[in-house]
């Protein structure tokens, strides 16, 4: 879970990481109000994406009436298809220098790995591409957790005259990181101004499997997404036109690839998890159908857990409302009962993954 | 025959009492799985299918002896039962539980690496060998023994290539299901050493998918091999950023998409299927003939 810039900075805070004064505002008039306290301030999206500033989510303003207009304007905005709902009115800080702080979870080392260059303010990515030698990593023992010298080390990478500060910051990040359950946690730009360093930007990503044992409040967007994970499924939606459906992870990435080697295109991917129920699969095929542009759907069970009997009971309960097609292929736990259900209903039935992708796409061909 | 268990692998159940660890227990016994009891704190003294149950795994080695332990304990749990498995000297911990938070994982394979124990998973199927034993929750009439070695990072795409492969009467050695979670215990590459050294085994199929990079960890030591490997790397419609199912399934930073692992694969030279039936051809055709 993404979290939001200001949610971030109220975590930074907590832990005493210096961050500038500001205000969160969701309307203008908090925004005049805001900026007539502090007079130099900053405006900023906030959004669960990059480039805000590329984009103009990010302005400065002096006063009051200045601020209220870039207000009004920013919050009016649709950033990468995420309208603005609420804009972090800032107190100005200049830089005199822009440094990069992250902490994230290195899989192939298996533990944290902090990164930390001198150069900041831009994508950690287009620093690695670039000038590589200008990032310093150092990983942590997770049972041992960050060394004094680990810290020293990364804050002399960073600027040799602020030392002690900036081991002070990253101690304090490392903990952020850990407390959290956080999957990346990144002050860019970390900033040294002339009164000392301070984290001008906040992004954390907390681990979804963590979320259960951490006190995050979830945003309702009544998203398919949203609805999928609330009924313990998990949902992507693409571009394409053919809906799936199908149990287990990697056999749904299997599956969304078979229809494009065919030359469909999938409108979403959708698993329904491995010992999914009646219900579930019923709920699935709710979800699915409701995305746009979905003309036709497959369905892709491979029983073990999930019993194909059940599944096709969920299938046959919503049929009378469903007006798309169906591909269906079960195999597995209760195959012929689930098989012998759906064949009296009229239903298509395939015999691999590969023969239902393809009758997927034939059936849209056909009807255009 | 097989790597890592035989038919006389003794196998503890850690969360036996809970539903899936009771359902897959009886589906093990079926298999053929020497089970020699189960674990759930505060249950024991209970038996479930015949098998007793104990408070802890170390009461259970006080009445038995234990190779293998296979957890089924919820994802804010389950560590710790990896963490007592370790502490008991279990040689093979499987850990089927999907969910764990991955710090704790970061700090479950930190003390792995000081013990003698291996983990496999978590988030897997477990390891299955046909006519022998399984540990875990692959179905059971899907195999078949033969001498293909399987290791995938999937479960139930797992079940559809062991199934396509038995239905065209391609047996297995041992199927493994490494598990989808960004941080794992047993990589590809320590399957592939244990197949490279197994006489049963005569030609590996690996089935990869998006995230992360063990699948190009494993080019080196493919091309060491004596024994060819045919590869299947799912996820080449998955879009960036999200994560597709598996926790560990996300392209993140522009690392780990399918189209990278299959180029990477073919100018190491090695056998790419593009699906399910295609692998089967791949093993049918010389040399890697069965």
């Amino acid at each position: 879970m993404k979290l939001y810039e200001y949610e971030a900075k109220e975590i930074f805070l907590k832990y005493d990481i210096p961050i500038p004064k500001s205000s969160l505002v969701s309307d203008i008039y908090g925004a005049g109000e805001a900026a007539q306290k502090m007079k130099d301030v900053v405006i900023k999206a906030q959004v669960h994406t990059g480039g805000r500033g590329k984009a103009g989510g990010i302005a400065r303003a002096s006063g009051p009436l200045e601020a209220n207009n870039s207000a009004r304007r920013i919050l009016g905005m649709s950033i990468k298809g995420f309208p603005v709902k609420k804009v972090l009115i800032e107190e100005y800080r200049e830089p005199l220098k822009e440094m990069y702080l992250g902490i994230t979870i290195d899989r192939k080392a298996k533990c944290p790995v902090i990164m930390a260059s001198p150069q900041g303010g831009i994508d950690i990515e287009d620093i690695a591409k670039n000038s590589p030698e200008k990032i310093t990593t150092v990983h942590i023992h997770p049972l041992a957790g960050i060394h004094e010298y680990q810290a020293r080390m990364l804050a002399k990478s960073l600027d040799r005259n602020n030392i002690p500060e900036l081991i002070d910051i990253i101690k304090k990040l490392y903990r952020v990181f850990i407390d959290n359950d956080c999957q990346l946690v990144e002050i860019n730009p970390l900033a040294q101004t002339k009164d000392g360093i301070i984290a001008l930007d906040a992004k954390m990503v907390i681990d979804d499997n963590a979320l259960s044992r951490q006190d995050f409040p979830e945003e309702e967007n009544g998203s398919l997404e949203e609805i999928a994970r609330k009924n313990g499924m998990s949902y992507v939606g693409l571009d394409g036109d053919i809906g799936c459906i199908v149990n287990g992870a990697g056999l749904a990435m299997a599956t969304l690839d078979m229809v494009k080697y065919y030359g469909g295109t999938p409108a979403n991917f959708m698993d329904v998890r491995a010992g999914a129920n009646e219900e579930q699969v019923k709920k699935a095929l709710e979800i699915v159908s409701s995305g746009k542009n979905v003309k036709s759907i497959i369905i892709n069970i491979f029983g073990g857990l999930t019993k194909c009997d059940e599944a096709a009971r969920g299938i046959i309960d919503i049929l009378p409302e469903l007006k798309i097609p169906l591909v269906i292929r079960l195999s597995g736990t209760n195959e012929t009962e689930g098989r012998a259900m759906l064949e009296k209903h009229g239903i298509r039935l395939a015999a691999s993954t590969e023969e239902a992708a393809k009758g997927v796409v034939e059936l849209g061909n056909s009807n255009q | 025959m097989g790597i890592l268990i035989n038919k006389d692998t003794r196998v503890l159940v850690q969360g036996i009492t809970g539903h899936e660890g009771s359902l897959q227990t009886e589906q093990m016994i079926d298999f053929g799985t020497n089970i020699v009891g189960g674990v759930t704190p505060g249950k024991g003294g209970s038996e479930v299918h015949k098998k007793p149950v104990f408070d802890s795994v170390k009461e259970a080695l006080g009445e038995t002896d234990v190779d293998a332990s296979v957890i089924f304990v919820p994802p804010q749990f389950a560590a710790d039962g990896i963490f007592e498995a370790i502490d008991n000297g279990i040689e093979l911990i499987v850990c089927i539980t999907e969910g764990i938070p991955v710090h704790d994982m970061m700090r479950v394979w930190a003390y792995l690496k000081t013990s003698s124990s291996r983990l496999l998973g978590p988030n897997c199927p477990g390891i299955t060998t046909p006519g022998a034993s399984k540990i875990g929750i692959m179905p059971n009439p899907i195999h078949r023994p033969g001498n293909i070695g399987v290791v995938s990072r999937s479960g139930t795409l797992t079940y559809e290539i062991v199934d396509t492969l038995s239905k065209n009467g391609i047996g297995q050695s041992t199927s493994v299901g490494i598990g989808g979670d960004p941080v794992n215990g047993t990589s590809f590459v320590d399957v592939l050493e244990l197949f490279e050294e197994d006489p049963e085994t005569h030609a590996v199929v690996l089935v990869g998918e998006i995230g992360g990079t063990v699948e190009e960890d494993s080019i080196e030591f493919i091309k060491q091999m004596s024994k060819p490997v045919i590869s299947y790397i799912v996820g080449v419609s998955a879009p960036p950023g999200k994560t597709m199912g598996h926790a560990g399934a996300i392209i993140s930073m522009g690392v780990g998409t399918a189209l990278e692992k299959i180029q990477a694969f073919e100018k190491a030279g090695i056998t790419v299927a593009k699906s399910p039936s295609e692998i089967v051809r791949h093993v049918k055709l010389p040399p890697y003939k069965v």
